[in-house]
C-alpha cells in the first residue's frame, strides 16, 4: 500500500473560472475605491474653501479673557458678542487673500511694531508718530458696537481704541480741512496679497471731517481685550459703526486731512456698487442683492437691516436733507 | 449578457460624486463650517454644479479626441450630479438663506440679473434632467432628444455668466470655467462642420467628365 498523501477532493478545487473571477473582482473593487476616492477628492479640491473654524490654530489664542465688568457705556450694545473664533477666522482682508478664512492664515507675516503713522495735509501740527507714543496719547475705552458688511452679514465686536476726533483735535485742522483720508500699509512682502492688482494698493479710505469728528468713529487698536490680531487690521484700524464694513480701513500708515474729497478704494473699484458715504442703508439695494436684511455671523435667520445699522438716532443728523438714494 | 467594461466605473464616479455632497451635510450638522455656514454651502454647491456640468460636457468632446468609450457612459451621470448639486444650491438660497421669505425670492430672482440667470440655468435643467432616461431618449427620438438636450450648453454659460457676477473683484475662477467650456464648445463646433462638409461631398452626385 502507497502512503496516501492528503489529497484535495476535486470539490474542494477553486475552478479556474472562479478563480479569475475572483481576482477580477478584487481587481474591480480597488478599481472602485480608487475611482471614487479621486473623484471625492479632486471635486473637494476644486470646491471646498475652508473659512474658519477648521483652519491652522489662531494667530492669537482663543479662550475666556476674564471677564471685566464695566457699566455699559451710551454708545454700547448690549446684543451678545460674536465668538472670537468666528470674529477672528472670517475676514475680508484682500491683503491676504481673496478668502475670508485667508487673513487669518497669512496675516502673520504682517510686522505690527514698530510701526509709524503719518499725520499730515491740512493740520496745523503735522506729524509723524511711532505707534507705541501714539496710543499712549489716549486713554483706552471698550465699545460694543455693531459691524455691518456689503456683504449682507453682520458681527458684534467689543473694540479696544479711541475716538478719533481726539486725535484730530490733537493735530488741530486747518480752516481748509474738509475730509480725512486713510491709506493702509503697501508693502508686498509683509502684505502677500498686494503681489496681485485685485486692487488699486494701498487700500484708501475717507470721511467727511464732521463723520470722522462724531464720537461713534474710533481708532481701534483692540478687540476683546486683547491687542488686535493681525487679520483684523493691526496695529491701528479705523471703526465707523454705522457705515458698511469696508469703510473701516485696517493697518493705517498716513491719515490725511484734506479739503476735497478723498478716492476710495472700492468706489474706485467700483462705482456703481460702492459709494463714498456707504452708510447702512436697507433701502438702498446693492446692484447684487437686497441690503434689507442680514445674516448675524453665529445665527442661521436673517434679521433685518436696520438704517445706519442702528445708530440712526446718533447720526442721522449728519445728513440731514441729503439724498441718501444718490449718496450710497 | 456581457456586462459592458469597466463595471466599477459608474458606481465610483456615484460615490465621488456624492461625497462633497455628504461631507458638507455633516460638517454643517456639527457646525464645523465656519462662521458663515450657510455662505460656504452655497458657495460649493454652486461650485460643484458649475464643475460637474463642464465635465458632463466634456465626456463627448474627450471621447472624439481620445476616441476612448468610457466617457460616454459617465455622461448622463455627470449630468445628473450636476443638476444634483444645482438643485441643492438653490434650495440651500432659498430654505437655509432666506428662510423661504416669498416675496424676497421673486424680487430676486426678477430684479437682480446675478440671481436670474442662476435660477434660469437650474430651470433649463429640469427638462434635461427628466428626459435624461433611456426610455425619453427613444419615446423622444434621437434627433429632438440631442437637440433638447443642447440646452446643456446654454445652461453652463449661465452658470458661468452666474459666477462671474457672483465675485466682487477677482475673475480669475469663473473665467477658467469659461475658457474651457468655450474650448468644449469649439470642439463640438469643429466636429459638426467636419461632419456636415463630410455629408453634402458624399451627396455630391458624380458628374461625367
Amino acid at each position: 500500500m502507497r502512503l496516501k498523501l492528503p489529497e484535495p477532493q476535486g470539490s474542494e478545487i477553486t475552478s479556474e473560472s472562479l478563480y479569475l473571477r475572483r481576482r477580477e473582482f478584487i481587481k474591480s473593487a480597488a478599481l472602485f475605491t480608487g475611482t471614487a476616492a479621486a473623484v471625492g477628492a479632486g471635486l473637494q479640491l476644486l470646491s471646498n474653501r475652508p473659512t474658519g473654524g477648521d483652519g491652522p490654530p489662531l494667530l492669537a489664542t482663543p479662550g475666556d479673557a476674564p471677564k471685566v465688568v464695566r457699566p455699559r457705556g451710551p454708545y454700547d450694545t448690549d446684543e451678545r458678542a460674536t465668538s472670537y473664533e468666528d470674529a477672528t477666522t472670517y475676514n475680508n482682508f484682500y491683503e491676504f487673500g481673496l478668502d475670508k478664512g485667508e487673513p487669518a492664515e497669512n496675516a502673520h507675516t504682517l510686522k505690527p511694531r514698530p510701526w509709524t503713522v503719518v499725520i499730515d495735509g491740512e493740520v496745523h501740527k503735522p506729524q509723524r508718530v511711532d505707534m507705541d507714543t501714539l496710543q499712549s496719547w489716549f486713554p483706552l475705552e471698550e465699545r460694543v458696537y455693531r459691524m455691518r458688511c456689503v456683504e449682507a452679514w453682520s458681527m458684534v465686536i467689543p473694540w479696544l481704541g479711541f475716538p478719533l476726533a481726539g486725535l484730530l483735535r490733537r493735530v488741530e485742522p486747518t480752516g481748509k480741512a474738509k475730509y480725512v483720508s486713510f491709506t493702509t500699509l503697501k508693502d508686498p512682502a509683509q502684505m502677500p496679497g498686494q503681489k496681485y492688482p485685485v486692487l488699486d494698493w494701498p487700500y484708501v479710505e475717507g470721511l467727511r471731517l464732521d463723520e470722522a469728528l462724531h464720537p461713534l468713529t474710533m481708532m481701534a487698536v483692540g478687540m476683546y481685550g486683547r491687542v488686535l490680531p493681525n487679520q483684523n487690521g493691526a496695529p491701528l484700524r479705523l471703526v465707523v459703526p454705522w457705515k458698511y464694513g469696508f469703510k473701516g480701513i485696517k493697518s493705517i500708515v498716513r491719515i490725511s486731512l484734506t479739503e476735497k474729497q478723498p478716492p476710495t478704494t472700492w468706489n474706485q473699484a467700483n462705482s456703481r456698487e460702492y459709494g463714498f458715504y456707504a452708510n447702512v442703508n436697507p433701502e438702498v439695494a446693492h446692484p447684487r442683492w437686497s441690503q434689507a436684511s442680514e445674516r448675524r455671523i453665529g445665527e442661521l435667520r436673517r434679521r433685518p437691516t436696520l438704517p445706519f445699522n442702528g445708530y440712526a438716532e446718533q447720526v442721522a443728523e449728519l445728513y440731514k436733507g441729503m439724498d441718501l438714494r444718490g449718496n450710497f | 449578457m456581457a456586462s459592458p467594461p469597466h463595471p466599477w466605473l459608474k458606481p465610483a464616479v456615484l460615490v465621488g460624486g456624492l461625497h462633497p455632497l455628504a461631507s458638507m451635510a455633516l460638517a454643517f450638522a456639527w457646525g464645523a463650517l465656519g462662521a458663515n455656514p450657510i455662505e460656504r454651502v452655497l458657495n460649493q454647491t454652486g461650485l460643484l454644479a458649475l464643475i460637474l456640468l463642464v465635465a458632463s460636457l466634456a465626456c463627448t468632446p474627450l471621447k472624439g479626441v481620445s476616441g476612448w468609450t468610457w466617457p460616454i457612459r459617465l455622461r448622463k451621470l455627470l449630468g445628473l450630479l450636476g443638476f444634483t448639486y444645482a438643485s441643492a444650491h438653490f434650495f440651500t438660497y432659498v430654505v437655509l438663506d432666506q428662510g423661504l421669505a416669498l416675496g424676497v425670492i421673486l424680487e430676486d430672482i426678477a430684479k437682480r440679473p446675478f440671481i436670474t440667470v442662476g435660477f434660469l440655468a437650474l430651470v433649463l435643467l429640469v427638462p434635461l434632467a427628466v428626459t435624461s432616461t433611456n426610455r425619453m431618449v427613444r419615446r423622444m427620438g434621437f434627433p429632438a432628444w440631442q437637440r433638447l438636450h443642447r440646452l446643456a450648453y446654454v445652461a453652463a454659460s449661465l452658470g458661468v455668466v452666474h459666477f462671474v457676477w457672483r465675485v466682487k473683484k477677482d475673475l480669475t475662477e469663473p473665467l477658467v470655467y469659461g475658457g474651457v467650456l468655450a474650448l468644449l464648445f469649439a470642439i463640438r463646433v469643429a466636429e459638426a462642420l467636419r461632419k456636415r462638409r463630410a455629408r453634402s461631398s458624399a451627396q455630391v452626385p458624380a458628374r461625367p467628365v
